[in-house]
């Protein structure tokens, strides 16, 4: 495991934030930390960046103890946490530069940062006149500078567009695959992570929901039969009368939990005969975001 | 920022007094050097010491820790794989050398503007006497009395996030320290930001009691006065006790 976690407890005052968690984040992983706002994501980030000291629990990170290995700990982890931290008067490749200084890292490096997060075009110009795109992926630059083997990014698509979003996306994914990296990324949306993440843990009110492989949360992802019909309503008060279960009905579909292949030839049967049209059946997987709120809802 | 107020403030001054001292030269013609050298630096000792390098000390801590706080990096700068200690040491002796720097270039401007006020008007005889050795050791002892200003409000621009908090401690301290010791309070010498004040006025009674023994010979500052003792010890103390509250202190 790159980290692992044992009852991490964090109170800010009698407000207990993060709630006796267990996080266990294997190496080359993308593990998705999920959970709403306020959910306690970067309180548990800081405490695994020693930003915070730890009140209970444990926390291992490389197999080492975190509090007696720290700088050894933070010399293999890149991070960004919230909004990078830029100096704003300095321009891009400056800040790298200043990075690279307090690092003793090679500056030919500082060229390779730019480029990979394309910014070489804007490396003199001022970090305060970017866009948000452009500061976060400098931000995501000087996490990678040093060439951690983890790299801890909190919510590291906030503020950039649909184009950014898979740029990242694929450089994560690069990164992993290629130069066998472990990514740590927090994130308060599921579609954003569920395209790239292998795991995912999912917190709310400061505790682990869920955690697993992204095969795992599928499973608990029940299928349904989508029923497409012209009057939704009456067709799927006519199968409650037949003693079906009827989740959902909106104006163009009706859901029922899927049991077998059998019983959905059964109710398509059933609505023919009785003279409801249908357009439509199929078994369906719930989306990940619907399995996502129903996750941290029920909690 | 902290770095040209450093080097404006004694260019400024210094070129302030010389313009002063150049449009009103009348009276100091055919002085003795020495005189003129004292005539010329006391004008400036008695601004620094009392309002403007405690304001200054103040100005200058603020400033170095406020690019972090701005660019909100102290969480950056505290997880990256260096020790707490180098940071905080860091940036201490980087408002450290400020201090030094501003109160090295008063010694540099002084000497430069007086030696070109008496090539502007011979009749002003600065060269007579070369007062780079005294005017060092009254800086010296000025640097070493700001020293204990310079721990706490390093301590509280860390702590604080707003440029109010250390500022306003720092202006009503230092009027406070003024009025103290400028009206000669026996304890003065206890509170830190009366300590350059004392230390120029310790200068001035040194000076006056050399006069009186009819010695014209070379200024000799007393560096090591009580206040300069006290200033030192709470620059060590706070600056110590400084990194343990750093070490404890959470970066939210």
């Amino acid at each position: 495991m790159v980290i692992d976690t044992e009852g991490l407890t964090f109170n800010f005052g009698k407000q207990t934030v993060v709630k006796s968690l267990s996080l266990k984040v294997p190496e080359g992983s993308i593990y998705g930390f999920l959970g709403p706002n306020g959910a306690g994501k970067t309180t548990t980030i800081k405490l695994l960046l020693n930003l915070l000291k730890t009140q209970e629990g444990s926390i291992r990170i490389f197999e080492k103890e975190l509090q007696s290995n720290r700088i050894e700990i933070l010399s293999q982890i890149g991070s960004l946490i919230e909004q990078p931290a830029i100096y704003l008067h300095l321009s891009g490749k400056e800040n790298l530069l200043n990075r690279a200084l307090l690092l003793q890292i090679p500056e030919k490096r500082v060229e390779e940062m730019l480029e990979l997060v394309h910014l070489t075009n804007a490396a003199h110009k001022k970090a305060g006149q970017y866009s948000l795109g452009m500061k976060q992926r400098l931000g995501i630059a000087l996490a990678l500078l040093s060439d951690p083997k983890l790299l801890i990014l909190d919510e590291p698509t906030n503020g950039l567009d649909p184009n950014g979003i898979i740029e990242v996306r694929e450089l994560l994914l690069r990164l992993v695959n290629h130069h066998k990296k472990t990514v740590f990324i927090s994130s308060h949306l599921l579609a954003e992570v569920e395209r790239m993440a292998t795991h995912v843990g999912i917190i709310n009110y400061g505790e682990l929901l869920f955690q697993g492989s992204i095969d795992e949360l599928q499973t608990l992802n029940q299928p349904q039969v989508q029923i497409e019909a012209e009057n939704t309503v009456d067709a799927a008060n006519f199968l409650k009368r037949n003693d079906f279960t009827v989740t959902e009905v909106d104006e163009h579909y009706i859901y029922l939990p899927f049991t077998s292949k059998q019983n959905m030839a059964e109710i398509n049967t059933l609505l023919n005969r009785n003279g409801y049209p249908i357009y439509s059946i199929n078994k369906q997987q719930k989306d990940l975001e619907k399995l996502f709120l129903a996750i941290t809802q029920n909690a | 920022m902290g770095f040209w107020s450093s080097v404006i403030l004694p260019l400024l001054l210094c070129l302030l007094v010389f313009v002063g001292f150049f449009s009103k030269s009348d009276h100091a013609a055919n002085q003795p050097g020495i005189m003129l050298w004292m005539e010329f630096s006391a004008v400036l000792l008695l601004i620094m010491g009392s309002l403007i390098l405690p304001m200054l000390i103040v100005f200058i801590a603020y400033s170095v820790n406020s690019v972090e706080h701005k660019a909100d990096t102290w969480k950056t700068l505290f997880s990256l794989p260096i020790s707490k200690f180098s940071i905080y040491a860091a940036k201490y002796l980087y408002a450290f050398f400020l201090v030094f720097l501003c109160l090295s270039l008063f010694v540099l401007f002084t000497l430069a503007f007086g030696n070109l006020l008496s090539v502007l008007k011979p009749a002003l005889k600065f060269t007579e006497y070369n007062a780079a050795g005294a005017l060092t050791q009254v800086y010296f002892k000025l640097f070493l009395s700001a020293l204990g200003i310079l721990s706490i409000q390093f301590l509280l621009s860390l702590l604080f996030r707003d440029f109010l908090k250390p500022m306003g401690i720092g202006f009503v301290c230092a009027v406070t320290g003024a009025i103290l010791a400028g009206n000669n309070w026996t304890y003065a010498y206890l509170f830190p930001y009366s300590h350059p004040m004392v230390a120029v006025s310790t200068i001035k009674d040194g000076l006056k009691n050399n006069m009186q023994k009819g010695s014209a010979a070379p200024i000799n500052v007393d560096i090591f006065t009580k206040e300069i003792w006290v200033s030192l010890s709470i620059a060590v103390i706070i600056f110590i006790a400084g990194y343990f509250i750093v070490l404890k202190k959470s970066v939210k």
